[in-house]
Protein backbone atom coordinates (compact mmCIF):
# COMPACT_ATOMS: atom_id res chain seq x y z
CA UNK A 1 0.00 0.00 0.00
CA UNK A 2 1.47 3.07 -1.13
CA UNK A 3 1.97 5.66 2.24
CA UNK A 4 2.48 9.26 1.11
CA UNK A 5 4.08 12.40 2.82
CA UNK A 6 5.39 10.85 5.56
CA UNK A 7 7.56 12.47 7.91
CA UNK A 8 11.34 12.33 7.68
CA UNK A 9 11.04 10.29 11.22
CA UNK A 10 9.03 7.36 8.73
CA UNK A 11 5.55 8.22 10.76
CA UNK A 12 3.10 9.61 9.45
CA UNK A 13 -0.81 10.90 10.80
CA UNK A 14 -3.77 8.98 9.61
CA UNK A 15 -7.58 10.16 9.93
CA UNK A 16 -9.34 7.09 10.95
CA UNK A 17 -13.08 6.47 9.76
CA UNK A 18 -14.98 3.53 11.85
CA UNK A 19 -18.39 1.88 10.67
CA UNK A 20 -20.09 0.80 13.74
CA UNK A 21 -22.17 -1.64 12.07
CA UNK A 22 -22.78 -2.69 8.57
CA UNK A 23 -25.62 -0.25 6.87
CA UNK A 24 -24.18 3.16 8.48
CA UNK A 25 -21.50 5.22 7.13
CA UNK A 26 -18.05 5.26 7.67
CA UNK A 27 -18.00 8.18 10.62
CA UNK A 28 -14.54 10.13 11.24
CA UNK A 29 -13.34 9.43 15.14
CA UNK A 30 -9.81 11.09 14.96
CA UNK A 31 -6.19 10.16 13.98
CA UNK A 32 -3.32 8.02 15.32
CA UNK A 33 0.19 7.96 13.83
CA UNK A 34 1.67 5.30 12.45
CA UNK A 35 4.68 4.07 10.31
CA UNK A 36 2.54 2.55 7.65
CA UNK A 37 -1.11 1.69 6.47
CA UNK A 38 -1.09 -1.79 8.16
CA UNK A 39 -0.27 -0.13 11.38
CA UNK A 40 -2.70 2.53 11.19
CA UNK A 41 -5.68 0.16 11.30
CA UNK A 42 -3.71 -2.28 13.87
CA UNK A 43 -3.64 1.49 16.03
CA UNK A 44 -7.36 2.35 15.47
CA UNK A 45 -8.57 -0.75 16.31
CA UNK A 46 -7.03 -0.62 19.26
CA UNK A 47 -7.58 2.79 20.13
CA UNK A 48 -11.35 3.43 18.57
CA UNK A 49 -12.86 0.23 19.10
CA UNK A 50 -12.24 -1.47 22.71
CA UNK A 51 -15.53 -1.64 22.68
CA UNK A 52 -16.86 -3.47 19.79
CA UNK A 53 -17.34 0.49 18.66
CA UNK A 54 -16.54 -0.75 14.45
CA UNK A 55 -17.01 -3.44 11.95
CA UNK A 56 -15.24 -2.08 9.11
CA UNK A 57 -11.83 0.97 9.64
CA UNK A 58 -10.94 3.57 6.62
CA UNK A 59 -7.47 4.91 7.45
CA UNK A 60 -6.21 7.98 5.21
CA UNK A 61 -3.03 9.81 5.36
CA UNK A 62 -4.02 13.51 6.60
CA UNK A 63 -2.28 15.05 3.89
CA UNK A 64 -4.09 13.53 1.38
CA UNK A 65 -7.64 14.60 2.97
CA UNK A 66 -8.31 17.84 0.44
CA UNK A 67 -11.31 19.61 2.39
CA UNK A 68 -13.11 23.29 1.48
CA UNK A 69 -12.05 25.91 3.02
CA UNK A 70 -14.56 27.62 6.11
CA UNK A 71 -13.60 31.05 5.11
CA UNK A 72 -15.13 30.44 1.63
CA UNK A 73 -17.70 28.53 2.84
CA UNK A 74 -20.76 31.45 2.48
CA UNK A 75 -19.44 31.26 -1.51
CA UNK A 76 -18.95 28.00 -1.58
CA UNK A 77 -22.42 26.64 -0.39
CA UNK A 78 -24.06 30.00 -1.55
CA UNK A 79 -26.30 28.47 -5.11
CA UNK A 80 -28.48 26.26 -2.86
CA UNK A 81 -29.40 29.38 -0.55
CA UNK A 82 -32.18 30.46 -2.87
CA UNK A 83 -33.20 27.48 -4.48
CA UNK A 84 -36.38 26.53 -1.84
CA UNK A 85 -38.34 25.13 -4.16
CA UNK A 86 -35.78 21.88 -3.70
CA UNK A 87 -37.76 21.72 -0.75
CA UNK A 88 -40.70 19.40 -1.03
CA UNK A 89 -42.37 22.70 1.90
CA UNK A 90 -42.56 25.06 -1.13
CA UNK A 91 -45.69 23.40 -2.88
CA UNK A 92 -48.76 23.74 -1.54
CA UNK A 93 -50.75 20.19 -2.33
CA UNK A 94 -54.67 20.40 -1.60
CA UNK A 95 -55.40 18.46 2.14
CA UNK A 96 -58.23 16.23 -0.19
CA UNK A 97 -54.79 14.43 -1.78
CA UNK A 98 -53.44 11.61 -0.31
CA UNK A 99 -50.12 9.55 0.16
CA UNK A 100 -48.50 12.68 -1.86
CA UNK B 1 -6.83 16.01 11.82
CA UNK B 2 -5.76 18.78 8.97
CA UNK B 3 -2.51 19.55 10.97
CA UNK B 4 -0.11 19.58 7.61
CA UNK B 5 -2.83 22.01 6.61
CA UNK B 6 -2.62 24.17 9.46
CA UNK B 7 0.88 24.81 10.24
CA UNK B 8 2.60 24.50 7.14
CA UNK B 9 0.40 26.60 4.79
CA UNK B 10 -0.69 28.98 7.97
CA UNK B 11 -2.43 31.20 5.35
CA UNK B 12 -5.13 33.40 6.10
CA UNK B 13 -7.48 34.45 2.87
CA UNK B 14 -6.77 37.96 3.32
CA UNK B 15 -3.34 39.76 4.92
CA UNK B 16 -4.69 40.57 8.95
CA UNK B 17 -5.06 43.94 9.86
CA UNK B 18 -6.56 45.54 13.26
CA UNK B 19 -10.12 46.49 11.88
CA UNK B 20 -10.82 42.92 10.29
CA UNK B 21 -9.09 41.07 13.30
CA UNK B 22 -11.60 43.05 15.65
CA UNK B 23 -14.58 42.14 13.10
CA UNK B 24 -13.38 38.31 13.34
CA UNK B 25 -13.14 38.42 16.32
CA UNK B 26 -16.35 39.58 16.75
CA UNK B 27 -17.76 37.17 14.83
CA UNK B 28 -16.35 34.57 16.39
CA UNK B 29 -17.70 35.70 20.13
CA UNK B 30 -21.47 36.08 18.23
CA UNK B 31 -21.04 32.01 16.78
CA UNK B 32 -19.70 30.57 20.34
CA UNK B 33 -22.77 32.88 22.27
CA UNK B 34 -25.39 31.19 19.44
CA UNK B 35 -23.67 27.38 20.55
CA UNK B 36 -22.19 26.71 17.16
CA UNK B 37 -18.89 24.87 17.59
CA UNK B 38 -15.79 25.68 16.27
CA UNK B 39 -14.09 23.64 13.94
CA UNK B 40 -10.37 22.70 12.85
CA UNK B 41 -9.83 25.03 10.27
CA UNK B 42 -12.15 27.97 11.57
CA UNK B 43 -10.99 31.14 12.16
CA UNK B 44 -10.47 31.29 15.70
CA UNK B 45 -8.33 33.98 18.21
CA UNK B 46 -4.84 33.38 18.35
CA UNK B 47 -5.63 33.11 22.53
CA UNK B 48 -8.21 30.93 22.00
CA UNK B 49 -5.87 28.38 20.15
CA UNK B 50 -3.27 28.64 22.95
CA UNK B 51 -5.59 28.16 25.79
CA UNK B 52 -6.95 25.10 23.98
CA UNK B 53 -3.56 23.48 23.21
CA UNK B 54 -3.06 24.11 26.23
CA UNK B 55 -5.73 22.34 28.29
CA UNK B 56 -6.34 19.85 25.98
CA UNK B 57 -2.72 18.87 25.88
CA UNK B 58 -2.61 19.04 29.46
CA UNK B 59 -5.58 16.61 29.80
CA UNK B 60 -3.65 14.63 27.27
CA UNK B 61 -0.39 13.75 29.64
CA UNK B 62 -2.68 13.60 32.76
CA UNK B 63 -4.29 10.54 31.20
CA UNK B 64 -0.75 9.03 30.15
CA UNK B 65 0.93 9.90 33.43
CA UNK B 66 -2.74 8.63 35.35
CA UNK B 67 -1.57 5.09 33.86
CA UNK B 68 1.45 5.14 36.82
CA UNK B 69 -0.13 4.86 39.55
CA UNK B 70 -2.83 2.30 38.86
CA UNK B 71 0.05 0.35 36.71
CA UNK B 72 2.11 -0.20 39.56
CA UNK B 73 -0.56 -2.49 41.25
CA UNK B 74 -0.69 -5.01 37.77
CA UNK B 75 1.45 -7.35 38.85
CA UNK B 76 -0.13 -7.27 42.63
CA UNK B 77 -3.74 -7.20 42.12
CA UNK B 78 -5.54 -9.84 44.46
CA UNK B 79 -7.45 -11.93 41.66
CA UNK B 80 -6.98 -12.40 37.86
CA UNK B 81 -10.27 -10.88 37.28
CA UNK B 82 -9.02 -7.73 39.09
CA UNK B 83 -6.24 -8.32 36.80
CA UNK B 84 -7.44 -8.01 34.22
CA UNK B 85 -10.03 -5.58 34.46
CA UNK B 86 -7.00 -3.13 36.19
CA UNK B 87 -5.19 -3.44 32.68
CA UNK B 88 -8.36 -2.77 30.91
CA UNK B 89 -8.63 0.19 32.54
CA UNK B 90 -5.30 0.83 32.52
CA UNK B 91 -5.06 0.85 28.72
CA UNK B 92 -8.11 2.76 28.12
CA UNK B 93 -6.37 5.91 29.97
CA UNK B 94 -3.81 5.25 27.35
CA UNK B 95 -6.80 5.37 24.84
CA UNK B 96 -7.63 8.59 26.25
CA UNK B 97 -4.77 10.22 26.36
CA UNK B 98 -4.80 9.18 22.33
CA UNK B 99 -8.13 10.73 21.76
CA UNK B 100 -6.85 13.73 23.32
CA UNK B 101 -3.41 14.47 21.70
CA UNK B 102 -5.49 13.71 18.55
CA UNK B 103 -7.82 16.84 19.24
CA UNK B 104 -4.59 19.03 20.30
CA UNK B 105 -3.19 18.23 16.99
CA UNK B 106 -6.24 19.84 15.32
CA UNK B 107 -5.11 23.37 16.56
CA UNK B 108 -1.55 22.75 14.49
CA UNK B 109 0.62 21.54 16.92
CA UNK B 110 2.37 18.24 16.55
CA UNK B 111 2.41 15.18 19.14
CA UNK B 112 5.98 15.17 18.81
CA UNK B 113 6.07 19.06 20.65
CA UNK B 114 3.33 17.99 23.24
CA UNK B 115 5.14 15.12 24.14
CA UNK B 116 8.89 17.11 24.10
CA UNK B 117 6.72 19.48 26.45
CA UNK B 118 5.63 16.86 29.26
CA UNK B 119 8.95 14.86 29.03
CA UNK B 120 11.41 18.39 29.61
CA UNK B 121 8.41 19.77 32.10
CA UNK B 122 7.10 22.79 30.60
CA UNK B 123 3.57 21.31 30.30
CA UNK B 124 1.77 20.40 34.00
CA UNK B 125 -0.18 17.04 34.06
CA UNK B 126 -3.24 16.75 37.07
CA UNK B 127 -1.89 16.58 40.71
CA UNK B 128 -3.80 14.33 41.64
CA UNK B 129 -0.94 11.68 39.68
CA UNK B 130 1.80 12.99 41.94
CA UNK B 131 0.53 11.10 44.91
CA UNK B 132 1.40 7.25 45.67
CA UNK B 133 -0.74 4.14 45.13
CA UNK B 134 0.25 2.39 48.96
CA UNK B 135 -2.31 -0.76 48.88
CA UNK B 136 -4.53 -2.22 46.51
CA UNK B 137 -7.42 -0.26 48.42
CA UNK B 138 -5.84 2.98 46.57
CA UNK B 139 -6.91 1.22 43.41
CA UNK B 140 -10.30 1.43 44.35
CA UNK B 141 -10.22 5.04 45.83
CA UNK B 142 -8.51 6.30 42.67
CA UNK B 143 -11.54 4.62 41.09
CA UNK B 144 -14.35 5.83 43.01
CA UNK B 145 -12.76 9.55 43.49
CA UNK B 146 -10.61 10.30 41.16
CA UNK B 147 -12.62 9.05 38.26
CA UNK B 148 -15.96 10.54 39.87
CA UNK B 149 -13.75 14.17 40.04
CA UNK B 150 -13.05 13.66 36.58
CA UNK B 151 -16.54 12.44 35.14
CA UNK B 152 -17.86 15.43 37.03
CA UNK B 153 -15.49 18.04 35.23
CA UNK B 154 -15.34 15.96 31.27
CA UNK B 155 -19.18 16.17 31.05
CA UNK B 156 -19.55 19.94 31.14
CA UNK B 157 -16.58 20.03 28.46
CA UNK B 158 -18.79 17.51 26.29
CA UNK B 159 -20.34 20.83 25.50
CA UNK B 160 -17.39 22.89 25.04
CA UNK B 161 -17.33 24.87 21.93
CA UNK B 162 -14.46 23.48 20.25
CA UNK B 163 -15.68 20.74 18.21
CA UNK B 164 -13.04 18.10 18.23
CA UNK B 165 -12.83 18.22 22.06
CA UNK B 166 -15.98 18.16 22.84
CA UNK B 167 -16.19 14.60 20.71
CA UNK B 168 -13.20 13.40 22.58
CA UNK B 169 -15.04 14.19 25.64
CA UNK B 170 -18.21 12.48 24.72
CA UNK B 171 -16.21 9.12 23.92
CA UNK B 172 -13.84 9.51 27.06
CA UNK B 173 -16.92 10.07 29.71
CA UNK B 174 -18.46 6.97 27.86
CA UNK B 175 -15.75 5.04 28.74
CA UNK B 176 -15.22 6.55 32.51
CA UNK B 177 -18.23 5.37 33.91
CA UNK B 178 -16.75 1.74 34.02
CA UNK B 179 -13.74 3.24 35.70
CA UNK B 180 -15.66 4.68 38.56
CA UNK B 181 -17.96 1.86 39.09
CA UNK B 182 -15.04 -0.62 39.21
CA UNK B 183 -13.51 1.83 41.77
CA UNK B 184 -16.33 1.51 44.18
CA UNK B 185 -16.63 -2.27 44.08
CA UNK B 186 -13.51 -2.49 44.80
CA UNK B 187 -13.92 -0.29 48.04
CA UNK B 188 -17.42 -2.04 48.69
CA UNK B 189 -16.15 -5.22 48.67
CA UNK B 190 -13.02 -4.26 51.24
CA UNK B 191 -15.71 -1.67 53.43
CA UNK B 192 -17.82 -5.37 53.69
CA UNK B 193 -14.68 -7.53 54.52
CA UNK B 194 -12.23 -8.30 57.41
CA UNK B 195 -11.80 -5.67 59.69
CA UNK B 196 -8.42 -5.46 58.26
CA UNK B 197 -9.81 -4.95 54.81
CA UNK B 198 -12.40 -2.16 56.15
CA UNK B 199 -9.20 -0.09 57.66
CA UNK B 200 -7.16 -0.68 54.29
CA UNK B 201 -10.37 1.12 52.70
CA UNK B 202 -10.36 4.08 55.34
CA UNK B 203 -7.14 4.64 55.22
CA UNK B 204 -7.34 5.14 51.33
CA UNK B 205 -10.30 7.30 51.83
CA UNK B 206 -8.54 9.30 54.15
CA UNK B 207 -5.42 9.85 51.76
CA UNK B 208 -7.73 10.86 48.53
CA UNK B 209 -10.30 12.62 49.71
CA UNK B 210 -8.61 15.78 50.11
CA UNK B 211 -6.43 15.62 46.87
CA UNK B 212 -9.14 14.68 44.58
CA UNK B 213 -11.38 17.82 45.71
CA UNK B 214 -7.99 19.63 44.55
CA UNK B 215 -8.31 17.96 41.56
CA UNK B 216 -11.02 20.99 40.60
CA UNK B 217 -8.37 23.16 40.77
CA UNK B 218 -7.82 26.73 42.42
CA UNK B 219 -11.13 28.30 44.01
CA UNK B 220 -13.06 30.76 41.81
CA UNK B 221 -11.85 33.64 43.39
CA UNK B 222 -7.95 32.81 42.63
CA UNK B 223 -8.76 31.07 39.05
CA UNK B 224 -6.75 33.31 36.26
CA UNK B 225 -8.03 31.39 33.41
CA UNK B 226 -11.68 30.92 34.06
CA UNK B 227 -13.21 34.07 33.13
CA UNK B 228 -12.03 34.25 29.51
CA UNK B 229 -12.26 29.99 29.64
CA UNK B 230 -16.35 30.62 30.51
CA UNK B 231 -17.18 33.58 27.52
CA UNK B 232 -15.29 31.05 24.97
CA UNK B 233 -17.62 28.34 26.59
CA UNK B 234 -14.90 26.15 26.99
CA UNK B 235 -15.66 25.81 30.57
CA UNK B 236 -19.44 26.01 31.59
CA UNK B 237 -19.39 25.51 35.48
CA UNK B 238 -17.14 27.05 38.10
CA UNK B 239 -14.17 25.13 39.86
CA UNK B 240 -15.97 25.45 43.31
CA UNK B 241 -19.70 24.20 41.52
CA UNK B 242 -18.13 21.60 40.40
CA UNK B 243 -16.24 20.68 43.51
CA UNK B 244 -19.59 21.17 45.71
CA UNK B 245 -21.24 18.96 43.60
CA UNK B 246 -18.99 16.01 43.74
CA UNK B 247 -19.21 16.37 47.25
CA UNK B 248 -22.65 15.99 47.82
CA UNK B 249 -22.69 13.25 45.21
CA UNK B 250 -19.73 11.51 46.99
CA UNK B 251 -20.33 11.76 50.69
CA UNK B 252 -23.57 9.41 50.63
CA UNK B 253 -21.38 6.54 48.86
CA UNK B 254 -18.92 7.20 51.63
CA UNK B 255 -21.66 6.90 53.82
CA UNK B 256 -23.21 3.81 52.20
CA UNK B 257 -19.60 2.04 52.52
CA UNK B 258 -19.69 2.94 56.09
CA UNK B 259 -16.63 4.49 55.84
CA UNK B 260 -15.70 8.41 57.00
CA UNK B 261 -14.28 10.85 54.98
CA UNK B 262 -11.67 12.53 56.52
CA UNK B 263 -13.20 16.11 57.42
CA UNK B 264 -14.36 17.05 60.92
CA UNK B 265 -16.39 19.94 59.12
CA UNK B 266 -18.20 18.12 57.14
CA UNK B 267 -21.87 18.56 57.56
CA UNK B 268 -25.38 18.54 55.58
CA UNK B 269 -26.78 21.74 55.40
CA UNK B 270 -30.28 21.80 54.59
CA UNK B 271 -31.10 25.59 54.28
CA UNK B 272 -28.48 25.34 51.03
CA UNK B 273 -29.19 21.46 50.53
CA UNK B 274 -25.68 21.42 50.14
CA UNK B 275 -23.01 19.60 52.61
CA UNK B 276 -20.75 22.25 54.47
CA UNK B 277 -17.09 21.26 54.21
CA UNK B 278 -13.38 22.32 55.78
CA UNK B 279 -10.97 24.33 54.06
CA UNK B 280 -8.40 23.21 51.37
CA UNK B 281 -4.57 22.93 52.22
CA UNK B 282 -3.87 25.33 49.23
CA UNK B 283 -0.29 25.20 50.02
CA UNK B 284 -0.11 21.63 49.71
CA UNK B 285 -1.69 22.16 46.09
CA UNK B 286 0.50 24.81 45.12
CA UNK B 287 3.63 22.28 46.67
CA UNK B 288 2.55 19.36 44.22
CA UNK B 289 2.09 21.60 41.11
CA UNK B 290 5.51 23.18 41.51
CA UNK B 291 7.01 19.54 41.89
CA UNK B 292 7.48 19.14 45.51
CA UNK B 293 4.88 16.24 45.84
CA UNK B 294 5.09 12.23 47.08
CA UNK B 295 5.93 11.24 43.45
CA UNK B 296 6.55 14.21 41.24
CA UNK B 297 9.82 13.38 40.22
CA UNK B 298 9.33 9.38 39.95
CA UNK B 299 6.48 9.94 37.81
CA UNK B 300 8.86 12.35 35.22
CA UNK B 301 11.42 10.09 35.54
CA UNK B 302 9.22 7.15 35.01
CA UNK B 303 8.42 8.89 31.29
CA UNK B 304 11.61 10.04 30.57
CA UNK B 305 12.65 6.34 30.92
CA UNK B 306 10.05 5.14 29.16
CA UNK B 307 10.49 7.25 26.32
CA UNK B 308 14.28 6.57 25.88
CA UNK B 309 13.79 3.04 26.16
CA UNK B 310 11.26 2.47 23.54
CA UNK B 311 12.84 4.43 21.26
CA UNK B 312 14.44 1.55 19.86
CA UNK B 313 10.70 0.16 19.18
CA UNK B 314 9.54 3.60 17.54
CA UNK B 315 12.83 3.25 15.36
CA UNK B 316 12.21 -0.48 14.21
CA UNK B 317 8.44 0.11 13.07
CA UNK B 318 9.81 2.43 11.01
CA UNK B 319 12.45 0.21 9.15
CA UNK B 320 9.88 -3.19 9.36
CA UNK B 321 7.18 -1.04 7.83
CA UNK B 322 10.25 -0.13 4.87
CA UNK B 323 10.55 -3.94 4.74
CA UNK B 324 7.00 -4.17 4.35
CA UNK B 325 6.78 -2.31 1.44
CA UNK B 326 9.80 -3.77 -0.88
CA UNK B 327 8.48 -6.53 0.25
CA UNK B 328 5.33 -5.56 -1.50
CA UNK B 329 6.79 -3.79 -4.54
CA UNK B 330 8.86 -7.15 -4.77
CA UNK B 331 5.64 -9.16 -5.24
CA UNK B 332 3.58 -6.77 -7.49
Amino acid sequence: MPDTEKRSDGWALYEVFIRARSGLDHKHVGSVHATDARMALEHARDVYTRRQEGVSIWVVCSSDILASDPAEADALFEPARDKVYRHPTFYDIPDEVKTL
Amino acid sequence: MYTQGLDAAGREPSPPDAASDAERAARFQARIDAEEKIEPKDWMPDAYRRTLVRQISQHAHSEIVGMLPEGNWITRAPSLLRKTILMAKVQDEGGHGAYLYAAAETLGVSREELVDQLLDGRAKYSSIFNYPTLTWADIGAIGWLVDGAAIMNQIPLCRCSYGPYARAMVRICKEESFHQRQGFEIMLRLARGTDDQRRMAQDALDRWWWPSLMMFGPSDTDSTHSAQSMRWKIKRFSNDELRQKFVDFTVPQADFLGLKVPDPELAWDAASEHYRFGAIDWQEFEAVLKGHGPCNRERMAAKRQAHEEGRWVREAAVVHAAKRAAAARAAA
